[in-house]
């Protein structure tokens, strides 16, 4: 049959560009501009920083990109997870990726256009609502990039605030957030003053010297232990500072929220609600506080108002503190953010609703006191503290953690994180989180393999 | 109202009535979890500080939670709905193989933590982006910490303040253009510096001789964005990173206008020490209507050691694992940055590979120059120098003419099927119209985006109420900000009425 196509034409493959212009097209767009070649486009240039081409790769089709993701994916070992420290494999809804994966929300940018962008401010609006329920604060932003971007951001309000440049903070507070602390830190010349954990909650030293901007403490703590809120509270505003709490959102169905027991800022990884764990990011940072703060809130916040018609209207609002207005006066440099997760935040906690919280909660925390019962009926393995936990807990092995997960990992199992560098005063520490997802069967394997491992050893 | 320019655009751009909210759609009793019975037995547990029953969440059914949240996307536009020419953003069409490749379970279902002798597929995308960054730059390492350009700024801040620091001459005193996004101050304030801004000449670039008046032992650096916010290359670079390295600072490069210059121009070969890059822009990962973004920051050889860490690196084996740079500043980011975004990116670089990205550039700068020739008789272009990917144009002569101001002609847009471009910035032109086109749109499209925008200010002169009272066919009209700041309704239990 002759389809008046060379056989050469019917079988040359086309990498992929994404750019609609046909050679009609260019013609043209280039005889309107007056130029012959697109090189002209960029004569103005100074020669000397011109350049031919990137060394980058030939172009790909779409077959053989998807190839090449496929070769990196399958070498990434599909484990089941143990480990916690701020990011969870708590179960998340189809409907919640369902949803945030509405093109019109994800192909949208911020919303500095009302009129056509009330669907993503209606739903960041609620997002807000919904962090100041869990968190018993009164006004939340409408996200940051991380739970530990988010508590620099809470530490910098307080040092707006107070004009204060000491930082009392707890050693419960997670490593990865203590580092991303000290780098903001240094930058900024303030003195990070931390304080110890004794028997696995922190001790406050109620004479310890100096007026900090803020106490800042994490609730639970990076071991999974429950700290009293009131001391590091009343120490905080006894001496005119800015209590920080850093919580877990998955536990405030079960746990007091950071706004009853009187905390100032209320900040937090907000991973487990909504995004899967992608390797730590994008994940969710909560920032949200009190309304006489309301002034120092970072980022970017939706309000609600009406239209010239009366009609109800969402808009950012409170710009005047941001940076494309106040410039080097802003209270944060901070622009995109982290929005989709938010909506998808939303959506999971309305998922939830006030009962299905709690039973996340409940679940998560009842499976972790039965792993942790087996682990330490196992000969050399007990609890490193001796403090009420909710779904994560460190136990003290008799080898050296780090080995210990290399094996587990081979079994399957992610058995947790190891606590050696962060924690060196628990040696043979290894932090284990156990999440509503885990099944009795998985657990008692675990149990089992960590028998193995350890007999090997 | 005209009819729809063409099959570019859309009227009405987006639909639907009010939507209440989540709250307002609570029933006691109803839900939508649904969650497994304990398989263990229930012993007894002890919880201090327990909560109460919380108070403001909704009690709603999956189907309630998918109508509304499906009824707020028909109140949203997206570039997946259309033409989105918001300068500075680079609102190009976002792959969709490029999400593709982040949902694979094999990737999101990766906990950070897990030791990278089992993540070495997640370690290898890390090591081919920040090769291609580091290619595209003319840069020497990476980081993708970062989770947008303004944390990639700060990061680039606080590099240059402990490089300075670290040759015992710490420094107080950062220099960005009026025309700089306005982030680039913010950033260098967060860090700790004091900023001075350097005027624009009459060409629209950097001032070189205010810029030498301003140069002395106390400037750390010069944050600048090339091409700069009005569209147009920064031709005297060369002599302004001269200039700057003399006094022994450093070049910052903003890179939210790489587009522009992919496989065409380096950073690193203008004389940039530090460069951020916007994934989310020139990689065309979706911005989320908000974010997630990403804004890795690539620095020289001699700036490495100072990076973020930890960064992979690749053994004697060729496995790879994470090590500290020795001078590191730290951690800026609670894991290793906004990972997702990442691979979004590398997989659209690896699609396009040297051709496909030099194009980008190419047929970005042809969209804007076109786009720019068919308004330039409608609207005033204040610099003649040729545009990049984006131009700006003025309306202050039209608002001086009729009273309609850039702001009636962004909302007059929507009722004509386009999104605005971005307005009122850079803040050095009165009225300003900031308009990226991107590649990825038509010829057609930017016909009929031009027919529009010309249209309107052919109405202004005849009918100007027509524009101001714009726009007409969105669900909501003109929202009152200010009354937004004033009576705050944050959250829905604040609302009183």
């Amino acid at each position: 049959m002759d389809t008046g196509r060379t056989q050469e034409a019917t079988v040359q493959g086309i990498a992929m560009d994404f750019t609609p212009h046909t050679d009609a097209d260019l013609a043209v767009m280039m005889d309107r501009l007056g130029i012959e070649g697109l090189d002209e486009l960029f004569a103005h240039l100074p020669e000397a920083v011109r350049s031919e081409t990137a060394h980058i790769g030939d172009p790909l089709a779409e077959p053989e990109v998807q190839r090449l993701v496929a070769q990196w994916a399958q070498q990434n070992r599909s484990l089941t997870c143990f480990a916690g420290g701020g990011f969870y494999d708590h179960f998340l809804p189809p409907v919640v990726q369902h949803l945030t994966a509405r093109p019109e929300f994800v192909t949208a940018y911020t919303p500095y256009q009302p009129e056509v962008s009330q669907g993503v401010l209606q739903g960041l609006y609620e997002y807000q609502s919904m962090i100041c329920a869990i968190t018993g604060m009164d006004i939340a932003n409408s996200s940051m990039y991380d739970g530990a971007t988010a508590t620099v951001e809470a530490i910098s309000a307080a040092v707006q605030a107070t004009r204060r440049t000491t930082v009392w903070i707890s050693r419960g507070v997670g490593p990865r957030i203590r580092e991303a602390v000290a780098t903001f830190a240094t930058a900024r010349n303030l003195e990070v003053v931390e304080h110890p954990l004794v028997d696995g909650r922190t001790v406050w030293a109620p004479d310890a010297e100096g007026d900090p901007a803020a106490v800042v403490m994490a609730q639970p703590n990076y071991l999974g232990v429950i700290e009293p809120y009131d001391p590091p509270i009343t120490l905080a505003h006894d001496r005119g500072a800015l209590a920080i709490v850093s919580v877990d959102p998955m536990t405030l169905g079960v746990l007091r929220s950071p706004g009853a027991a009187g905390a100032d800022i209320a900040v937090g990884e907000g991973q487990p609600l909504g995004s899967p764990l992608s390797f730590g990011g994008p994940g969710l940072g909560i920032f949200a506080l009190k309304q006489e703060h309301v002034r120092r809130l970072p980022g970017r916040i939706v309000g609600r108002t009406v239209d010239r018609d009366g009609t109800t209207a969402y808009v950012m609002t409170l710009r005047a503190r941001e940076q494309d207005i106040r410039r080097h006066k802003a209270s944060s440099n901070i622009c995109s953010n982290q929005a989709l997760n938010a909506m998808a935040a939303g959506i999971h906690l309305a998922w939830l609703g006030p009962d299905g919280l709690q039973r996340v909660g409940e679940l998560s925390a009842r499976k972790a006191h039965y792993l942790a019962e087996r682990l330490v009926d196992l000969p050399g393995v007990r609890l490193a503290v001796d403090a009420p936990f909710v779904r994560e807990f460190a136990i003290l092995l008799p080898e050296e953690p780090v080995d210990v997960v290399q094996a587990m990992a081979e079994r399957g199992y992610l058995a947790g994180i190891p606590l050696s560098s962060d924690y060196p005063e628990f040696p043979g520490g290894l932090l284990v989180a156990v999440t509503e997802q885990r099944t009795k069967e998985e657990m008692d394997g675990y149990v089992e393999a960590l028998k193995e491992v350890m007999a090997d050893a | 109202m005209p009819e729809p320019a063409g099959k570019a655009s859309s009227a009405p751009l987006v639909g639907g009535s009010p939507e209440p909210t989540l709250i307002e759609l609570s029933t006691d009793g109803r839900r939508a979890w649904s969650l497994p019975e304990l398989d263990v037995p229930a012993t007894p547990i002890d919880l201090p500080e327990l909560a109460e029953r919380l108070p403001g969440l909704p009690e709603v059914s999956e189907y309630d939670l998918v109508m509304h949240y499906t009824r707020l996307a028909h109140r949203n536009f997206g570039v997946d709905l259309g033409f989105y020419p918001l300068g500075s953003c680079t609102m190009k069409y976002n792959p969709k193989v490029a999400d593709w490749a982040a949902a694979r379970s094999e990737f999101t279902s990766l906990h950070p933590d897990t030791p990278a002798h089992f993540a070495q597929g997640a370690l290898e995308v890390l090591v081919d982006a920040e090769r291609i960054l580091c290619e595209l730059t003319g840069m020497y390492r990476a980081t993708f910490q970062p989770a947008a350009g303004a944390a990639g700024e700060l990061t680039g801040m606080m590099i240059t303040r402990a490089y300075h620091t670290a040759n015992g001459d710490p420094r107080t005193t950062i220099i960005v253009p009026d025309s700089a996004h306005g982030t680039n101050p913010a950033s260098a304030a967060v860090a700790g510096y004091t900023v001075k801004e350097v005027p624009s000449n009459e060409r629209g670039m950097v001032d070189v001789d205010a810029l030498r008046s301003m140069l002395d032992d106390q400037v750390a650096g010069l944050m600048l964005t090339n091409p700069n916010t009005l569209g147009l290359f920064e031709e005297d670079i060369v002599e302004i990173a001269d200039a700057v390295h003399e006094v022994g600072g450093l070049l910052y490069y903003d890179g939210a206008n790489m587009n522009a210059i992919l496989g065409v121009s380096r950073p690193g070969d203008m004389g940039f020490d530090i460069v951020h890059s916007n994934l989310h822009k020139t990689f065309a990962t979706p911005h989320g209507g908000g974010g997630p973004g990403s804004g890795p920051v690539a620095v020289t050889r001699e700036l490495a050691p100072f990076l973020p860490g930890p960064l992979p690196m690749r053994d004697e084996e060729g496995t790879l694992f994470w090590e500290m740079p020795a001078k590191s500043i730290g951690r800026v980011h609670g894991r290793h940055g906004n990972f997702g975004v990442v691979l979004r990116a590398l997989t659209y670089m690896r699609a396009l590979g040297d051709a496909g990205l030099r194009r980008v550039a190419e047929l970005s700068v042809l969209n804007a120059r076109y786009l720019e020739s068919l308004i330039a008789d409608h609207y005033e272009v204040p610099y003649p120098a040729p545009c990049m990917h984006e131009f700006v144009v003025s309306a202050e002569e039209l608002k001086q003419q009729t009273g309609v101001r850039a702001m009636d002609i962004a909302k007059a847009l929507p009722d004509r099927g386009f999104h605005a471009p971005t307005m009122y910035f850079p803040l050095i032109v009165h009225e300003a119209l900031m308009i990226e086109p991107t590649e990825t749109h038509s010829r057609e499209t930017l016909e009929a985006f031009a027919a529009a925008l010309n249209e309107i200010a052919e109405t202004a002169y005849r009918d100007p109420e027509a524009i101001i009272g714009a726009p007409t066919t969105t669900p909501v009209h003109r929202p009152d900000e200010a009354q937004a700041a004033r009576h705050l309704d944050v959250t829905w239990s604040m609302h009183h009425g």
